[in-house]
């Protein structure tokens, strides 16, 4: 079985455009469309990386990082999150609450998919796009 | 030790040539005796209280310029000014000499800061703004999901028909959603920056407003709130318009409950003392207190200012009284009497004060609660402070100030920052 994402983004477009680049980079994915379960989500899907939107429907992508984190499972589990709020203030707290990588919206394709590469294979985490 | 100030007497005789009138027609407008305005006049006796406020109504001038001169707000104005104690000594010098100049110097203190708020107004906005934020991330989002799709559509020249078709309506339909967002985010901006256009606190707008009327406002008095539309006209500004709504409302509820007339009535029976005309009216005590500063500004009545602050201590109206300085600047006194009545809802305070200058006042406080009681909201609180110049003894005085900044009394523990008058003492306005 070969690698697989869980996105848990609500911008359907957005889960088209990054569902197809991942596909054809070979990973299977997952989704989740809004922030209540979500973590839920990630305990069933169990996925080398997670793909994490921060406005959510629900809860926001914040709190879900926060939660993961605390949880004993898969303290270190990849998470790459991807936000239209790019303020210093989000990245200073995702990376407060253990985020492996922060990317804002809108994102170029390629740093996408070398990110998450990057974090399924264990490498440090990318500097913030 | 700072210059004396001119001479009150000397400022009522200069006003009452200006104005042509004759002693003896002043001395009887004002209640006295013209052979006692004449020793006034010529600075042989002291006055203060009625007798200063009756003469002030009189010669149709400030109470204020008459005991302190024109250029005691100047003076205050400049010292506060000053982060540092850099020739503060020398203000009245400069005022003095240079009159055009030290004016243009306050003026341009006082435009700095109101450049600094409106900033500060525009920065909370933009940072705290729910719907700017919504539209900023919907813009976002399509912007992606547009970059996104387009570049997989030129990076696979191969895609598949059905998947190029999806991705062409999906690019469609974003950028109609960037469209109508972008749109909105504009017409937000122009919204924002209409109301931004005053430049002005709105708490100053309406204060400014109020103070144009003396705070007494014969409109209200006259038709009760159906002049209230009108009076708001005169605010430009939606945000100040909305707030002196609320104001307005309250004067003429306390107005169809104390009329004018009856009120002063009631108080020259009961010497104007604040828990008596509660008494005698039935009204709560911050509504009596209200009354009692719109009261006209004529003979025979005494001169009440108020000010009314929010929990948090933020003053929110202020209707200056001769001789108890306002700040212009920063935060008011922290012992004035209005701020010791938050800390006790309803616990009503009386309490001499002794300004720094020299003053004496009566002043009464009390905090109300705003809205009715409710298990489900929070306790909203406002204090109301009046105060009228009083005479007699100062043994039980509470030494206060206007504000720290131009405050002489450097040892006083509630100091919560330099004063600027470094260590000098005001000499009490010669009277």
């Amino acid at each position: 079985m070969g690698r697989s994402v869980l996105l848990i983004e609500d911008e359907p477009n957005i889960i088209e455009a990054i569902s197809f680049l991942l596909e054809r980079d070979g990973w299977t994915v997952r989704l989740h469309t809004e922030g209540e379960g979500a973590v839920e989500a990630v305990a069933a899907a169990s996925p080398d990386v997670v793909v994490l939107d921060v406005m959510l429907p629900g809860r926001s992508g914040f709190d879900i990082l926060k939660e993961l984190r605390q949880g004993a499972a898969r303290p270190d589990l990849p998470v790459l999150m991807l936000t239209a709020r790019g303020q210093t203030k989000d990245r200073e707290l995702a990376h407060s609450y253990g985020v492996s990588c922060f990317m804002t919206k809108p994102f170029s394709n390629a740093q996408m998919l070398q990110t998450v590469r990057d974090l399924a294979e264990g490498r440090a985490p990318p500097a913030d796009p | 030790m700072v210059k004396p100030r001119s001479l009150t007497g000397s400022r009522i005789r200069e006003r009452r040539l200006a104005l042509g009138l004759k002693q003896a027609d002043v001395a009887r407008d004002a209640g006295i005796s013209a052979s006692y305005l004449n020793l006034i006049e010529h600075n042989r006796r002291r006055i203060g209280g009625k007798v200063l406020n009756d003469l002030a109504a009189t010669l149709d001038v400030s109470p204020q310029v008459l005991s302190e001169g024109a250029d005691a707000v100047l003076l205050d104005d400049l010292r506060a000014m000053t982060d540092g104690p850099a020739e503060v000594a020398r203000v009245e010098d400069l005022v003095g000499r240079f009159p055009g100049w030290a004016e243009q110097l306050a003026e341009q203190a006082r435009r700095i800061e109101a450049l600094e708020q409106r900033l500060q107004r525009q920065n909370d906005r933009l940072t705290h703004d729910p719907v700017l934020s919504d539209r900023m991330h919907d813009v976002l989002a399509a912007v992606a999901a547009i970059r996104s799709t387009s570049s997989i559509l030129v990076d696979n020249p191969d895609i598949d028909a059905d998947w190029r078709a999806r991705f062409h309506s999906n690019i469609d339909t974003e950028s109609r959603r960037l469209a109508e967002s972008s749109g909105a985010m504009a017409h937000h901006f122009d919204r924002l920056m209409s109301d931004g256009t005053s430049g002005s606190d709105p708490l100053e707008a309406v204060g400014r407003m109020l103070a144009a009327r003396g705070f007494h406002i014969a409109e209200i008095e006259e038709r009760g709130a159906e002049a209230i539309d009108a009076l708001l006209d005169t605010l430009g500004d939606s945000g100040a318009r909305d707030l002196g709504r609320g104001v307005l409302e309250r004067y003429a509820q306390d107005a169809a409950l104390l009329p004018m007339p009856g009120f002063i009535e009631a108080g020259e029976g009961c010497g104007f003392d604040p828990a008596r005309l509660a008494a005698l009216t039935g009204a709560g005590l911050a509504r009596v207190l209200r009354r009692l500063a719109a009261m006209p500004r004529q003979v025979g009545l005494p001169e009440f200012g108020l000010v009314s602050c929010d929990a948090a201590g933020a003053v929110l109206l202020a209707k200056p009284c001769t001789g108890f300085a306002l700040p212009r600047f920063g935060a008011a006194c922290p012992l004035w009497p209005v701020f010791g009545a938050l800390r006790q809802p309803d616990m009503p305070i009386k309490q001499r004060v002794q300004t720094s200058d020299g003053g004496v006042f009566e002043v009464y406080a009390v905090a109300e609660r705003v809205g009715p009681a409710s298990f489900d909201a929070p306790l909203i609180v406002q204090a109301t402070m009046a105060m009228v110049a009083a005479e007699g003894s100062t043994e039980d005085a509470l030494e206060i100030g206007a504000t720290c900044r131009v405050c002489p009394r450097q040892a006083c523990a509630a100091r919560r920052e330099p004063s600027s008058l470094s260590g000098e003492v005001l000499t009490a306005p010669e009277l």
